[in-house]
């Protein structure tokens, strides 16, 4: 094995994956994160739970009102259980492949190969939650009300849970085990607002020129980071980055921090633009000018 | 050095703006038909909503190839990947609807994922049937081997000390404290968690999953031995029988489907294992869904008919009926995949 170091600090490890749709474009799948995934599961169980206890009282309130208490334990029993068990199925077969938690942040359940998300598919991913979740928390349950939680066996159970419960965190693509098994991934499937277009918007304006040993300054990394501090719009941090630029140009101070920003990214995303048509692309502000 | 200010200057237009001022309607229009379909479904659409949508499609797809390598606007690369994306899913990664689904279940899938699980199934059935058999014969030799075979909470009174009376009353007569229908829910509902965990953990190790069809096996040849010993053998057998050949085959089921996930991951042959895994899986998962439907149809078999159908007769009538039913049902050759398209 050889040792190497990295000269440019590392892009953290990226959760983008390339897919190709069948038209050959390549989307770029984003993952979602495994912390976005449990979130999302703590909300579903959180909404199974209410919605068992609402069921409960209201059936209970039934029960009590017509005297059949018979057909109401059948209908809690059965009721439970298709919460427990279809709550999870029911929803990821539909048509946004998501449970109500999963909706809430954007996430949707995929096909890894990109087909159809077929009904086996959904089943099996979420029957291994009882394995995986179910199983070894009933047990942990059963041992406490018992009164005699067992040392061993909950150090198992709980291993048991460690292992499955934090086997996404072990493998790059995030998968649960029933995800491997079922030949999904969940992905981000956020709605995105397209931006106001940040050049057009200067170009009413009149603007400042910038000579070329300026705009030669920066690549498109810094362009786009640029970018994000314009469209963020905080203060501090367009102060701090218009005094950098200016330092770095040799530019005086005019006051207008924000419209001077707004027109160096025009400038230079115009110039790198061009440049990248005649196929000099530069990537950030260490490559040098010339073909890649 | 200094940045003149020039009113009179040239805007930058750059290529961004040109390309979202030319393309800009088409990605709103499917941006909205796409919001739509996911609020509701793509009946939302009118005709020439649908027409449309393959082209917005493609051409935002288009759309992003060319900003992808002409643009520097990362919000507009943004923007359009995740419209592209939501619209692929849309277009390609959504489900049948239900009641398809449905019907491609019953008629086609579910069969074929049993019939898919036949080697898994003689295995263990086999498993069954030597349980059965080492349960019979260990509370033969040794009667004191039932009390470690059957938990107190199942026997319910019927074990070795019992007289013949008490047991035939088990199996005749009416069920003290009724509840018939709630008894069968429970049984249902219990079962099936049951069976969805030995299909899960065959994926585990497979191991649990021989566990358990074994020691269902050893329950049951206890109990026979048991009921034999006092005269009543075949009498127990027919009240058995009328869920049982229902329920006994569903659990086999679902050991046979974890077994068969168990298999593909240890042995996945000519394809990578998690490939492997992944046919298995969804194929199982689906018998197992038909195995929760079993369940269902025992359940009620059981907490209705069980007590109300008197008679050895009818009981071993109801209880081979529905097995034969099964079989066929599973069995029964179907028409190669492809052709049955229009046969279901």
């Amino acid at each position: 094995m050889r040792w190497r170091r990295n000269r440019a600090p590392k892009a953290p490890a990226s959760l983008r994956r390339s897919f190709v749709t069948p038209e050959g474009v390549d989307l770029r799948l984003e993952l979602a994160s495994a912390g976005t995934r449990a979130s999302a599961f703590i909300l579903d169980i959180l909404i199974l739970f209410i919605s068992l206890i609402l069921g409960t009282i209201l059936l209970g309130l039934l029960g009590i009102a017509q005297a059949r208490a018979e057909i109401f334990l059948i209908l809690w029993l059965v009721g439970a259980f298709m919460l427990r068990n279809g709550w999870f199925i029911l929803f990821e077969m539909g048509g946004r492949g998501a449970t109500p938690g999963k909706r809430l942040l954007g996430l949707r359940v995929v096909a890894r190969d990109g087909g159809r998300l077929t009904g086996g598919a959904v089943i099996a991913r979420n029957a291994l939650r009882e394995i995986e979740v179910f199983l070894p928390l009933s047990f942990l349950g059963m041992q406490a009300s018992q009164g005699a939680a067992d040392g061993f066996l909950t150090l198992f159970a709980l291993c048991w849970t460690g292992i499955f419960l934090f086997f996404p965190l072990f493998n790059r693509d995030r998968l649960r085990v029933g995800d491997l098994l079922a030949g999904t991934w969940v992905v981000n499937n956020v709605r995105a607002k397209l931006g106001a277009d940040l050049v057009a918007a200067r170009a009413e304006q009149p603007r400042r020129i910038f000579s070329d040993a300026a705009l030669d300054l920066y690549g498109i990394y810094e362009l786009q980071t640029l970018e994000n501090v314009l469209r963020g719009g905080q203060d501090d941090a367009i102060v701090t980055v218009a005094a950098t630029i200016r330092r770095k140009a040799g530019l005086p101070d005019d006051g207008d921090d924000y419209g001077f920003l707004s027109d160096y990214y025009a400038a230079l995303c115009a110039r790198l633009e061009r440049a990248m048509l005649v196929g000099r692309r530069r990537e950030d502000k260490h490559a040098t000018t010339g073909r890649r | 050095m200094s940045a003149l200010i020039d009113g009179r200057a040239a805007a930058p237009l750059v290529n961004a703006s040109r390309f979202r001022a030319a393309h800009e309607g088409e990605w709103d229009r499917l941006d909205q038909l796409v919001t739509r379909m996911e609020k509701r479904s793509v009946r939302a659409l009118s005709e020439d909503d649908i027409l449309a949508l393959p082209l917005l499609y493609r051409s935002a797809l288009s759309s992003l190839s060319v900003a992808r390598e002409t643009s520097l606007d990362r919000a507009l690369v943004t923007y359009l990947e995740q419209l592209c994306t939501r619209a692929y899913f849309q277009l390609y990664g959504v489900p049948d609807t239900a009641t398809r689904q449905l019907a491609r279940f019953f008629a086609r899938d579910w069969p074929l994922s049993v019939q898919a699980l036949w080697r898994e199934t003689l295995i263990c059935l086999i498993l069954t049937v030597a349980g059965v058999v080492a349960g019979w014969w260990l509370v033969a030799t040794d009667p004191s081997w039932y009390y470690s075979i059957i938990p107190d909470a199942m026997s319910g009174g019927r074990d070795p000390s019992a007289s013949a009376e008490t047991l035939r009353a088990t199996i005749y007569g009416p069920q003290e404290g009724g509840g018939l229908a709630t008894f069968a829910a429970y049984l249902f509902t219990h079962n099936s968690q049951v069976a969805i965990f030995a299909f899960a953990l065959g994926f585990a190790f497979t191991v649990p999953t021989v566990l358990l069809l074994v020691y269902n096996g050893l329950t049951l040849g206890a109990m026979l031995c048991l009921f034999a010993q006092k005269g009543l053998g075949l009498n127990f057998l027919g009240w058995l029988t009328i869920h049982g050949s229902t329920e006994m085959f569903a659990i086999i089921l679902a050991g046979a489907a974890g077994m068969k996930i168990g298999t593909a991951v240890a042995f996945p042959g000519r394809y990578e294992r998690t490939e492997a895994a992944v046919i298995a899986g969804r194929s199982a998962a689906i018998a197992m869904a038909g195995v929760v439907l079993m369940l269902l149809v025992a359940g009620l078999l059981e907490g209705i008919g069980r007590q109300t159908v008197q008679s050895d007769a009818m009981r071993y009538g109801i209880g081979l009926a529905a097995l034969a039913g099964w079989l066929t049902y599973y069995y029964l050759p179907r028409r190669a995949e492809g052709q049955d398209a229009l046969a279901a």
